[in-house]
C-alpha cells in the first residue's frame, strides 16, 4: 500500500484499505449511476433526466439515498426473515470481494494475489445464492420465478467468462492480475513497443465473449429475464422496499463497474498508459506516479466500457429463456474453447 | 407466557405453513399465477389467471370484467348525440374510430347520407386516429420485449398526430366531432399544410422503428413463429384487423364495405402477411400505418368544398328499424347494432368491438407457451380494456 | 365487394346475391325459418325457430361459407317499466315511476311474438354478405343451442348473453360471468332491472352550467 511504510501496523491498514475498498466500489457505483441511468438514457430517449437535485441533477443518487433510507422497512408477511434481510448483503459481499483483487497502480493495490483471477472468477459467483435467497425468501410466485431464472442464467453464463478469460492468461503466462497488466506493458506488437500488447488486440474474441458473459452475470438486456421489468415486475427484487432495494440497486451498478474494471486490466492493459506517452514524459513504467494516475486511468477505461454495456440494455429487446442458454451453450462455450486452442497453438509456436 | 412470545410463536406457526404451501404448490401439477389486474404488461386492468408447469403455460383464463362500465345499458338512455359523447371512450386511443359506426348506423336508418366534404373530414379524422393508435402500439411493442428506447420515440412523433386532432376537434383523445349527418365543424385554417407536416414525422417514426426493433434479431427470434394462427380458426373466433390480415386473409372493410366514408376515393392497399405469428401481425400493423399517411396525404389534396352538414332536424329521431355498419377501426371490425324505435334515444345498442373477439382466442392460443411468450403474444394481438370489457 | 353491382336503383329493387341466399335458407330450413326481412343492397335479416338456432349456424358455415363469426346477443323487448326510458326530460322526480302510458310491446325486424330475442350476426368473406339470425325465446324457457361447435369465438358472447339476460346455451362448454363478479344477483341487461346509477342519483336534466362548488349563492354563478 502507498502509505505502508509510515503505517506499518496491520490493523490500521487493514481498516485503510476497507475505506479504500468501499471507495472503490461505491464511487464509480455512484458516477456510472449517475452518468449512464440518469443522464445517457434519457438523452438517448430525447428526454433530459433528474435536472433537480443539484447542478444537472448530479446529486440525484445523494437524494434517492435519503429517500430510501427514511422508508418503511417492510417484509412480506410469509417472508423468511432472516434470509429476506441477508440476501442484499450476500450479493454485495461478491462485489467487494471482487474489487479486491483489482490493481489501480504498480503499488495501489489490496493484495497481490499469484491467483488473482482464480479468485475473482470464483467469488462473482457468490452473488448467484444472493439472487436465489431474496428469490426464495420472498415468498412470492413473481420473486420465485425471476430466482430461479437467474440462477439458470448465472451458472450458464459463467462458463463463457471463465473460457474467455483462460485465452488471456494463456498468453499472459500468469494469474496474477499485476503481472498480466505488466505482460500487456512489456508485450510488443510484431517488435514493435511503442503501445506495448494490450490483450484486446490479440484476444479480440475473447473479449466480445468477455463482455457479452458480463452482460449476462449483471442480468442486464439483452439478458434480463430475471427482472424482466415487463412481465415480473422486478423479478427478484420485487419484493424489496427501501434501504434493502437500494442495496440490489447500487449492487448492480457496483458489480458493473468492477466488471468494467475487471475487463480493463486483462484487456485494456490495465493502469498503464501507452509506453511512448510515458516515456515522451520521462516517466519510468513503474514510478510512483502512477499510483496516482493509474487509478485515473482505470476510472477512463471502466467509464468507457460501461458505456457499451449501458448502451446495449438501453437498446436491445430481451431473450426468452430458452434463447439465452442454447446462446450461452452452443454459440459462446464453442467458441470460446476455440479462441482457447488458437491461442494455446499460437503462443507455443511464437 | 408474555406477549412477545406468543406472537414469535404465531409467527413460526405461520412461516412453517407458508412454508408448507408454497413446497406443494411447487411440488404439485402446476403453478398457479395471476398475470394482472395490476401488471405493466397488460394494457389496462386485465388478469390473466395462468396455470403453469415449469415456464410453460398449462392453461390460461382472462378475466375481465374490472372495467365493464356497462355502455350498453347507458346507451338506451341517451339520446342520439348523447351516445356519440358516450363511445368515444369506448377504445379511447382511436376514439373518432368509435363513433363513425354508431353514426353511420343511425345515418343508414334515416336515410341520410352526409355531404362529400364530411365524409372526406370524417375519414381524414379517422386514418389520423388509427395512426396515432398504431404508433402506440409500435412503441409498446418495444417496451413488452424489454427495448425501452423506441416508446419513447413513438411518444414524441404521435403527438404530431394528436396535436392535429387537437387542433381540428378540439380534443386530443376524446374528440367528439362526428355528427349525424356531417361533422361539428369545419377545418381551421392552415391544417392541411400542418397536417401534412405532421405525416412525414410519422413515416419517419415508422422507417426509424422499422430499423431499431424489426431489424433486431433478437426482436425476429422473440417474435418469429410465436403465437401462430391459422386463417380458420382466427375466422371462427371473430379475429379481425390486422390479427387476421396477418394471416393472409385478405379482408379490409375500408375496401370491401365502404359507406359513408371516403375510402374508395383515393389509390391505397390492404397489406398481408401470410404467416400469422406475432411478427407478422407487427408488421403488417406497421404497414398499415405507412398506408394510412399516404391515405391522408390523398385525402387532404382532393378535399372538395362544400357543406358539412346534411339537413338534419335540430331534435333527432331515427325512424324505427334496426341497421349494423362495421367499420374498419384500428383495433379491427367495430360495429353497433342499434334497434331504434323511433323515440329520442335508441332502443337497444349491441357494441361489437373488436378486441372483445380478438382476445377470445387468447385462452386458444397461450396454451402450451412460454411465460415470455405469453406478453409477446398478448402485445402482438394487441387489444384496448376498454374495448374488451366495454 | 359492395352489392351495389346487384342491384338496380329503380323501383323494383333487386338484391340477387341475398335473395339467392336467402332462397337457399328456406329451401334448407323450410318451417324453421319463420319469418326474414331483406333491405336491398343493406342487409338481410331472418328469424328462425329456437330448434333451428344451431343448424342454421351449421347450414351457413358448411354450405355458405359463412365462416366469419360476428357476434351473438339478445334483445329484450319489453318497454322500460321505469318511464320513457329514464330520459332526462321525462324522468326528473324519482318518486314517480308513474309515467307509463302502457305502451305496447313492439319487435323489430323478421318480427318477433316474445320478449326475449336471442340474435347472432355471421359473415361471409368471399362474397362480402352479412347475415343477422334472430330466434324467439319462449318466457318460461330461454334456452339456446350454442354455437360453439362451429364457432368457437361464440364462447364469451354466449357467457355474456347469460349473465346480462339469463338466457342459458345448451351444449356451452362452461357458462359462467364474463364481466360480473360471482355473486351478482340478477340479470341487468333486462329491461326491468333499473339502471341503478339513476336510481341512486337522480338524473339532473339539461344542465346549461353546474355551479362552482365554493360559491355561497348558487344563483350568481352561473
Amino acid at each position: 500500500m502507498l502509505f505502508a511504510s509510515i503505517l506499518d501496523a496491520w490493523w490500521l491498514q487493514t481498516i485503510a484499505k476497507s475505506g479504500a475498498v468501499l471507495a472503490v466500489v461505491l464511487l464509480p457505483a455512484g458516477l456510472t449511476v449517475y452518468l449512464y441511468l440518469f443522464k445517457m438514457v434519457s438523452f438517448m430517449q430525447s428526454r433530459l433526466g433528474p435536472m433537480e437535485a443539484g447542478p444537472y441533477g448530479s446529486l440525484q443518487l445523494l437524494a434517492e439515498l435519503g429517500k430510501s433510507l427514511q422508508k418503511e422497512d417492510i417484509f412480506p408477511a410469509r417472508a423468511d426473515r432472516n434470509v429476506f434481510a441477508m440476501a442484499p448483503y450476500v450479493v454485495l459481499t461478491s462485489t467487494f470481494l471482487l474489487a479486491v483483487v483489482v490493481p489501480f497502480g504498480p503499488n495501489a493495490l489490496f493484495t497481490d494475489l499469484d491467483t488473482g483471477v482464480f479468485l475473482a472468477l470464483a467469488v462473482s459467483s457468490i452473488s448467484v445464492i444472493g439472487i436465489l435467497m431474496a428469490g426464495w425468501a420472498s415468498a412470492s410466485k413473481y420473486s420465485l420465478l425471476g430466482g430461479l431464472r437467474a440462477a439458470g442464467q448465472l451458472i450458464a453464463y459463467e462458463l463463457p467468462m471463465v473460457l474467455a478469460v483462460v485465452g488471456v492468461v494463456i498468453q499472459a503466462g500468469t494469474l496474477n492480475l499485476q503481472q498480466i497488466v505488466y505482460a500487456q506493458i512489456n508485450g510488443e506488437i510484431f517488435g514493435w513497443g511503442a503501445l506495448g500488447l494490450p490483450f484486446i488486440l490479440t484476444q479480440f474474441v475473447g473479449f466480445l465473449i468477455f463482455m457479452i458473459a458480463v452482460q449476462a452475470e449483471l442480468t442486464q438486456v439483452p439478458f434480463d429475464m430475471p427482472i424482466a421489468e415487463s412481465e415480473l415486475v422486478s423479478g427478484y427484487m420485487t419484493e424489496y422496499s427501501g434501504m434493502r432495494f437500494l442495496m440490489f440497486f447500487i449492487g448492480e451498478f457496483a458489480t458493473a463497474a468492477i466488471f468494467a474494471f475487471l475487463a480493463s486490466v486483462l484487456f485494456l492493459g490495465g493502469w498503464s498508459i501507452p509506453p511512448f506517452i510515458t516515456e515522451l514524459v520521462g516517466l519510468e513504467v513503474d514510478s510512483a506516479w502512477f499510483n496516482v494516475i493509474g487509478p485515473l486511468v482505470m476510472v477512463t477505461k471502466m467509464l468507457a466500457l460501461t458505456f457499451v454495456i449501458y448502451w446495449v440494455r438501453f437498446t436491445y429487446p430481451r431473450f426468452r429463456e430458452d434463447q439465452l442458454q442454447k446462446f450461452a451453450w452452443k454459440v459462446l462455450i464453442p467458441i470460446a474453447l476455440v479462441n482457447i486452442t488458437i491461442t494455446g497453438i499460437l503462443k507455443v509456436a511464437f | 407466557m408474555t406477549a412477545v412470545s406468543d406472537r414469535r410463536q404465531l409467527a413460526y406457526v405461520a412461516a412453517q405453513a407458508a412454508d408448507a404451501r408454497v413446497n406443494i404448490e411447487l411440488e404439485a401439477e402446476g403453478m398457479t399465477l395471476n398475470i394482472g389486474p395490476q401488471h405493466p404488461a397488460t394494457h389496462g386492468t386485465l388478469r390473466i389467471v395462468a396455470r403453469l408447469d415449469g415456464e410453460q403455460v398449462v392453461e390460461a383464463e382472462p378475466i375481465m370484467g374490472y372495467m365493464h362500465r356497462g355502455y350498453e345499458k347507458l346507451t338506451e338512455v341517451r339520446t342520439y348525440p348523447q351516445v356519440t359523447t358516450l363511445v368515444n371512450r369506448i377504445d379511447w386511443l382511436g376514439s373518432f374510430c368509435n363513433e363513425v359506426p354508431f353514426i353511420l348506423a343511425a345515418e343508414q336508418l334515416m336515410e341520410i347520407e352526409a355531404p362529400p366534404r364530411a365524409q372526406h373530414i370524417r375519414t381524414i379524422l379517422f386514418e389520423l386516429g388509427r395512426m396515432a393508435h398504431l404508433t402506440l402500439f409500435l412503441g409498446d411493442l418495444g417496451v413488452q420485449l424489454g427495448a425501452v428506447t423506441p416508446v419513447f420515440y413513438a411518444f414524441r412523433d404521435r403527438e404530431h398526430v394528436l396535436n392535429q386532432i387537437e387542433s381540428a376537434t378540439g380534443g386530443r383523445f376524446h374528440p367528439n366531432f362526428d355528427r349525424i349527418g356531417g361533422v361539428k365543424d369545419d377545418l381551421p385554417a392552415g391544417w392541411i399544410a400542418e397536417t401534412k407536416q405532421s405525416l412525414t414525422k410519422v413515416t419517419d417514426f415508422c422507417d426509424l422503428i422499422e430499423d431499431l426493433l424489426f431489424g433486431n434479431e433478437i426482436f425476429a427470434a422473440r417474435t418469429r413463429g410465436v403465437g401462430v394462427i391459422p386463417a380458420d380458426v382466427g375466422l371462427s373466433y371473430g379475429l379481425s384487423g390486422a390479427n387476421i390480415r396477418a394471416s393472409g386473409v385478405d379482408w379490409d372493410l375500408r375496401r370491401d364495405a365502404p359507406c359513408g366514408m371516403a375510402w374508395d376515393k383515393v389509390d391505397w392497399q390492404v397489406w398481408t402477411h401470410p404467416d400469422g405469428d406475432a411478427y407478422a401481425r407487427s408488421w403488417v400493423r406497421l404497414q398499415e400505418v405507412r398506408e394510412s399517411a399516404k391515405i391522408v396525404e390523398q385525402l387532404l389534396d382532393t378535399i372538395p368544398a362544400g357543406p358539412i352538414m346534411a339537413k338534419v332536424p335540430r331534435i333527432i329521431k331515427v325512424p324505427e328499424g334496426e341497421a349494423y355498419v362495421p367499420t374498419e377501426n384500428p383495433l379491427g371490425e367495430m360495429g353497433y347494432y342499434v334497434v331504434s324505435k323511433g323515440g329520442l334515444e335508441p332502443f337497444r345498442v349491441k357494441i361489437r368491438s373488436a378486441s372483445f373477439n380478438n382476445m377470445s382466442i387468447a385462452p386458444w392460443l397461450l396454451k402450451g407457451t412460454y411465460v415470455p411468450d405469453v406478453i409477446t403474444i398478448l402485445a402482438s394481438l394487441y387489444f384496448i380494456l376498454g374495448d374488451i370489457d366495454r | 365487394m359492395t352489392d351495389t353491382a346487384d342491384t338496380e336503383t329503380a323501383e323494383g329493387v333487386v338484391d340477387e346475391a341475398r335473395s339467392a341466399l336467402l332462397e337457399a335458407l328456406v329451401a334448407e330450413l323450410g318451417d324453421s325459418l319463420v319469418e326474414h326481412h331483406l333491405v336491398p343492397g343493406v342487409d338481410l335479416w331472418v328469424r328462425v325457430k329456437v330448434e333451428a338456432f344451431g343448424d342454421t349456424a351449421e347450414y351457413l358455415h358448411e354450405r355458405q361459407r359463412f365462416r366469419y363469426f360476428d357476434f351473438i346477443s339478445a334483445i329484450d323487448w319489453l318497454p322500460s317499466p321505469f318511464g320513457r326510458s329514464l330520459d332526462a326530460h321525462v324522468d326528473n322526480s324519482i318518486g314517480e315511476v308513474a309515467d307509463k302510458e302502457a305502451v305496447e310491446m313492439t319487435t323489430g325486424y323478421a318480427g318477433g311474438d316474445t320478449r326475449f330475442q336471442v340474435f347472432g350476426r355471421l359473415h361471409n368473406l368471399t362474397t362480402g354478405l352479412g347475415i343477422t339470425i334472430k330466434a324467439d325465446l319462449p318466457d318460461d324457457a330461454l334456452v339456446v343451442p350454442t354455437w360453439t361447435h362451429r364457432y368457437p369465438g361464440a364462447e364469451w358472447h354466449e357467457r355474456e348473453a347469460w349473465e346480462m339476460f339469463g338466457i342459458t346455451f345448451t351444449d356451452h362448454p362452461g357458462l359462467r360471468p364474463l364481466y360480473l363478479p360471482g355473486d351478482f344477483e340478477g340479470h341487468p341487461m333486462r329491461k326491468d332491472f333499473p339502471l341503478l346509477a339513476r336510481l341512486v342519483k337522480p338524473w339532473p336534466g339539461i344542465v346549461d352550467v353546474e355551479p362552482m362548488p365554493s360559491t355561497e349563492n348558487p344563483e350568481d354563478a352561473s
